[in-house]
């Protein structure tokens, strides 16, 4: 039995009451939305607060808009389910549906949400743990210790951005609206990380997300997600690879990029992938080349450490091959790419 | 302390319980519900699952004070209401888990069934990927999980009456009502009888 620690709860009905309870709160409260990450780290005792803010009765957080610019707004209480079954998500932007799809297992993804995933705290083999595993080891930089058992000897904590989605809201450019109190600010997702594993985003805690954007993407937009994991129902990625492309009229690849998650605290753009497969058309020798440079990029660029569960060195060598594939599942306008 | 309105199985339920309580607490140490299994209380195992408003949820991930105002359906409010019906109390899942022996120490089986019981409510003719992939989020320790998707495969081949699937526990079941049937009744129906709800 894993019991909650005690805390209050405020069940607001609009936006504007939760960000008075938010700012009422200087820093003690925290903000839950389905829960489904917040409340195992709080049977972990990961974290204390001492109240919780909850969204899910927030009035008109739930939904996904298409904007006459193209663009797709998301509520940030949109449960993860329904992104992932929407069509105009599965349309515009295909590697976001197949990311959503391939969180956790169903009843996760009815509950939760794309806001929760985006704000998820960074995890690591060393900390999810209960508060007794914790202690027996004798705890970590990140929560109540000294020292990182990742890094021997490191200061610096690097759990493992490890939110399926933030990999293809990075290729598809999203921004995000944050709110406090009198104050509103957008802030592109390429903004949002550091490398920080303690806290790894350019925001405050206390700050509340309060709608996704998806720019239009162009026309031949192409997009897969790409996934590893240990037990192909539940888990969280051992490592995760979204793919865009864009294909032009005459249908040779005009760009292309690559993101991927659960490397380290932040989510890594592979850089040159668009000079690897720019002018290529699929099919042909030129892309199948063009792919193994990409692969051979992401190899280099994308390392994976000993911070999630699964060898690093296992992760690091299926790198070029989920990068390949995704790729590939992109150009063909498929995906996921992913046994289940 | 806060008090608790929730709707469980079509009833309105009035409680107490600190706010920290997760509605698996409310609904097993509160209501008496036991169905709902306390596995993992992490979100791993799925044995804690409910339907709230017909979709599956782990009520050891949901707060109770949130279930307020939604519909709370456990295992033990799967099978219609006798009052309900004049058909046998259970659910078809029910009585094809049973007829399939999904089961062995019986732990996973009310999130299972409520698992599927959620997917047959918006897909009445599932394929086997939709049922293993909306199962997937249940965890069996011990069946291996073949009788599991025959059963629900089972279950649909019956409400759509189909032929049912190639499942040799059914089949061997069928013999066994056929002879219990042809048998001249010697017995007192209560030692015939195997249980409450059983088909006549
Ligand atoms: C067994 C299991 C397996 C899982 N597998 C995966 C997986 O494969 N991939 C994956 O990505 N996740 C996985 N998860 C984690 C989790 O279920 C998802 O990431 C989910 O999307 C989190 O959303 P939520 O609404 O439940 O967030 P919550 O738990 O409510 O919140 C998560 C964090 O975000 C903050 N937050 C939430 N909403 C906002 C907001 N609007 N503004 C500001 N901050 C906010 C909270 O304060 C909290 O710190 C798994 C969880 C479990 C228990
Ligand atoms: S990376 Fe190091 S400091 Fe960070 S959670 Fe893991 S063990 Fe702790
Ligand atoms: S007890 Fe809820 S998922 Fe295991
Ligand atoms: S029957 Fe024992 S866990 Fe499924």
């Amino acid at each position: 039995m894993l019991r909650l620690p005690p805390f209050q709860l405020e069940e607001p009905k609009s936006l504007y009451a939760a960000l008075v309870l938010l700012a009422e709160a200087k820093g003690q409260a925290m903000i839950i939305a389905g829960g489904t990450d917040l409340l195992p780290n709080l049977k972990h005792r990961l974290f204390e607060p001492k109240l919780l803010v909850s969204l899910a009765r927030i009035e008109g957080f739930v939904g996904i808009e298409l904007q006459e610019d193209g663009a797709l707004v998301i509520g940030p209480m949109t449960p993860l389910a329904q992104v992932a079954a929407s069509e105009l998500v599965q349309e515009r932007a295909p590697a976001l549906a197949q990311a959503a799809s391939l969180v956790a297992g169903p009843q996760l993804r009815t509950q939760g949400t794309l806001g929760g995933n985006v704000m998820l705290d960074t995890r690591c083999q060393w900390y999810n743990q209960t508060y007794f595993w914790r202690q027996s080891l004798g705890y970590c930089l990140k929560k109540d210790g000294t020292e990182c058992h990742v890094v021997k000897g490191g200061q610096k904590c690097v759990a493992a951005a490890s939110n399926d989605t933030a990999a293809p809201l990075m290729t598809l450019q999203a921004s995000l609206c944050f709110e406090r109190l009198n104050e509103k600010r957008e802030l592109p997702i390429r903004d949002l990380w550091s490398s920080d594993g303690i806290w790894n985003k350019r925001c405050d805690q206390d700050e509340l997300l309060t709608s996704i954007r998806i720019p239009a993407q162009e026309a031949g937009h192409r997009g897969a997600y790409g996934k590893l994991r240990t037990r192909e129902s539940i888990d969280f990625p051992l490592l995760g690879i979204a793919a865009r492309m864009t294909l032009a009229d005459d249908g040779t690849v005009s760009d292309a990029e690559l993101c991927g998650v659960a490397l380290a605290a932040r989510p890594s753009l592979v850089r040159g992938v668009s000079e690897a497969l720019t002018g290529t058309r699929p099919g042909t020798d030129e892309f199948t080349s063009g792919l193994e440079s990409a692969a051979q990029l992401a190899y280099k660029q994308l390392r994976p450490v000993d911070n999630v569960p699964g060898s690093a060195w296992y992760r690091r060598e299926m790198v070029p091959v989920l990068a390949k594939r995704t790729l590939q599942a992109a150009a063909r306008g498929d995906g996921p790419v992913h046994p289940l | 302390m806060r008090v608790l309105q929730l709707q469980v199985n079509g009833d309105t339920l009035e409680t107490a319980a600190p706010v920290h309580w997760t509605l698996l607490e409310v609904l097993r140490y509160r209501l008496g519900l036991v169905g709902s299994k306390q596995g993992c209380d992490k979100g791993d195992c799925g044995a804690c699952t409910v339907l709230l408003d017909g979709k599956p949820v782990l009520s050891c991930l949901t707060l109770a004070a949130n279930a307020v105002g939604h519909e709370v359906t456990t295992i033990e409010g799967l099978a219609p209401k006798p009052e309900t019906t004049s058909e046998p109390a259970l659910d078809p899942i029910q009585r094809a888990f049973d007829d399939c022996g999904a089961l062995q120490c019986g732990f996973c089986q009310p999130g299972m069934m409520l698992s599927a019981r959620a997917l047959l409510n918006t897909n009445a003719h599932p394929t086997r990927k939709e049922i293993q992939q909306a199962l997937s989020g249940n965890l069996c320790r011990c069946t291996g999980y073949t009788q599991i998707v025959q059963a629900v495969e089972t279950a649909v081949a019956r409400v759509s009456g189909k032929t049912e699937p190639d499942c040799a526990w059914v089949a061997e079941l069928a013999r066994d009502r056929a002879q219990i049937d042809s048998a001249p009744n010697e017995a007192s129906p209560s030692s015939t009888t195997p249980g409450p709800g059983a088909p006549s």
